[in-house]
């Protein structure tokens, strides 16, 4: 394969499902915290910092 | 004394290494540069010899106890480095109101003397802030002791090494001439040796946590960690044209080269001074203020889009030059994008403060935090407006991106540095307060008013240099001259100079506070708010005679 054509298949392929894949797996992770449930989850995760306050 | 006597063996052979080097070195720079080596290990067989108990910590360490020695080095180290680099600024601002200030010499010409300034701030100031606070950090969050305790002295030790060959090599010229990137191939190799081994320590550290969930900012911390490792190793590939000489030839050349540079250089900002930073704040401004972060989902939004964003912003750096269009428009949309998570964040640090917003009153701390935060969104803003090719245009090459980056630099980093390390401080040295809490506050204004200073003068300059540039008469020709321009310049760069002189003022009071601090010293002075009271006032009142 030449070095154009290895370009233009990678550029393809970058403009096409890479874009796609890149911005469903950055959605997905910026969803995840908003799944149901999840609420206790982020409040405790929030406060943990501040066990060591309150433990012997 | 096995131990000691295999160690001072390793010394004396990094010793004899180095003095061969040095010996067969084909150039000046390189002889001195090992000659420093051999010095270092010197010094760590006198260290060894004389029988300093390392052991304790290294070989038996108390798992119920978080080790802070590294941190303490890197609070002292932060100060002093940060000390070193504000004074260089300060210097070179000078140079460039007052020639004569270069003295004629090549190793105090501002060429060397600039990335002096630069790799001290960013590298030894804010890499030591960023290593000290991430040993601390991860131990409290992850509520266990440093994992491989002689590799966490080894980081913090060989870290200083890189910065003193990094620093004498500028002065002496040794250089590869890019931007952020200057150290050379040796130097370079020795910084990825101690970077993998950071990188070992920190997550050696998560891995044998007790807390189930890791904290936000360790994440951030560890992206900081992983990215500035691959882009420190993709964009010093050089060869060496000789092996024990300084000099050294990219393997990326012409537009791929400024790419790959750019792609680091801009990373950097958004890895090193950004991420780090923002673990900082993610853990400390939530502490100082006792109220958790505002939204621990906003924190993992601001997390995801930074890293899948920022790494694309590098080529606004090369507007207008044979990158192509289309990976400059690329650059350019994706750091205007940018601006989301930036100001995400930044509410996410500010609205921490909900409820408790009469601290940002009485304590001097959180007011540099909010202040750090405040310049965090400016500069998060100004960063995408100049990175649109219209404004950049008249912003690129001008000191309207020197006042852009000291905005960034002075008000976010700075800040957000001085407020950890005024957290930290006693409590690493088991104080019960620091020395002076008003001294705190005088460091804030003068850092605050210093960047002001700066940076309006520096927008000044730019705006009057861009359009000095573009100027063209009605037959076509250029107006001005550059040595024309340069002259109508020469006020601002003289209140620059004063801006940087009240920060670096600032630091010297930060300095005797922390100093005095870790003594033991507590300053006798009056609270910084308390309730009114007026003894004057403090009295009953006798009724009036009633007229007859």
């Amino acid at each position: 394969m030449s070095a154009h054509s290895t370009y233009d298949l990678l550029r393809h392929l970058a403009d096409s499902w890479g874009l796609l894949l890149m911005t469903a797996i950055f959605l997905g992770l910026c969803a995840w915290p908003f799944r149901p449930g999840a609420r206790p989850m982020n409040r405790d995760a929030a406060h943990s910092i501040f066990k060591d306050e309150s433990d012997v | 004394m096995e131990t000691a006597l295999s160690r001072s063996g390793l010394w004396l052979i990094g010793l004899l290494m180095a003095v061969l080097a040095c010996a067969a070195a084909v150039d000046t720079g390189f002889a001195i540069h090992m000659g420093i080596v051999g010095f270092a290990c010197i010094i760590g067989l006198i260290v060894t010899l004389r029988g300093v108990d390392i052991n304790r910590a290294i070989l038996a360490p108390d798992q119920g106890r978080y080790d802070d020695d590294v941190i303490r080095w890197g609070v002292i180290a932060t100060v002093f480095w940060g000390m070193a680099g504000f004074l260089a600024g300060l210097i070179i601002a000078s140079q460039l109101a007052l020639p004569v200030l270069n003295l004629g010499l090549e190793w105090t010409a501002f060429g060397r003397l600039r990335p002096l300034h630069t790799s001290a701030v960013i590298f030894a100031f804010g890499g030591n802030a960023l290593i000290a606070t991430s040993f601390y950090v991860v131990q409290r969050t992850c509520r266990a002791r440093l994992a491989f305790p002689g590799l966490a002295r080894f980081v913090f030790w060989g870290y200083q090494l890189f910065i003193v060959l990094a620093a004498t090599g500028y002065l002496l010229g040794i250089t590869q001439g890019k931007e952020y990137a200057e150290p050379e191939w040796y130097v370079d190799i020795w910084l990825t040796i101690v970077w993998v081994a950071y990188l070992a320590v920190f997550v050696g550290t998560i891995v044998k946590r007790t807390e189930p969930h890791i904290y936000v900012a360790n994440w951030f911390y560890l992206a900081f960690i992983i990215t500035v490792a691959m882009l420190h190793i993709v964009n010093n590939l050089n060869w060496p044209v000789s092996f024990v000489g300084s000099r050294s030839f990219p393997v990326f050349a012409g537009v791929q080269g400024a790419l790959v540079q750019w792609w680091y250089g801009h990373n950097a900002v958004g890895f090193f001074l950004t991420a780090g930073f923002l673990a900082m704040m993610y853990y400390f401004v939530p502490k100082q203020a006792e109220r958790p972060i505002f939204s621990y989902r906003l924190s993992i939004i601001h997390f995801w889009a930074l890293i899948f964003l920022y790494i694309w912003a590098g080529p606004h750096h090369l507007h207008y030059t044979a990158l192509p269009d289309w990976a400059q428009t690329l650059g350019m949309v994706f750091s205007v994008m940018l601006w989301m998570p930036s100001w995400g964040g930044m509410i996410n640090g500010l609205m921490t403060l909900n409820g408790a917003w009469d601290k940002v009153r009485t304590d001097p701390i959180i007011r540099m935090m909010v202040m750090a935060l405040a310049f965090y969104g400016m500069s998060t803003f100004e960063g995408p407006m100049m990175s649109i090719k219209s404004v950049n245009s008249l912003s690129h090459y001008t000191d309207w991106t020197i006042g852009h980056v000291h905005s960034g630099a002075l008000g976010w980093n700075g800040m957000i540095t001085f407020a950890c390390l005024y957290y930290m401080v006693p409590r690493l040295w088991g104080k019960p307060r620091l020395y002076s809490l008003r001294m705190v506050n005088w460091h804030f204004w003068l850092a605050t008013v210093g960047i002001v200073f700066y940076a309006s003068s520096m927008w000044v300059a730019g705006i009057t240099q861009g359009l000095m540039w573009r100027e063209y008469g009605a037959d076509g020709y250029l107006v001005n001259s550059f040595a024309e321009t340069v002259l109508a310049l020469k006020p601002m760069y003289f209140l620059r100079a004063f801006g940087g002189l009240l920060y670096l003022a600032g630091a010297v009071v930060m300095t005797v506070n922390v100093w005095r601090t870790i003594l033991g010293h507590q300053r006798g002075e009056a609270p910084m708010r308390d309730a009114a009271f007026d003894p004057a006032k403090d009295r009953p009142i006798i009724a009036a005679p009633v007229a007859a």
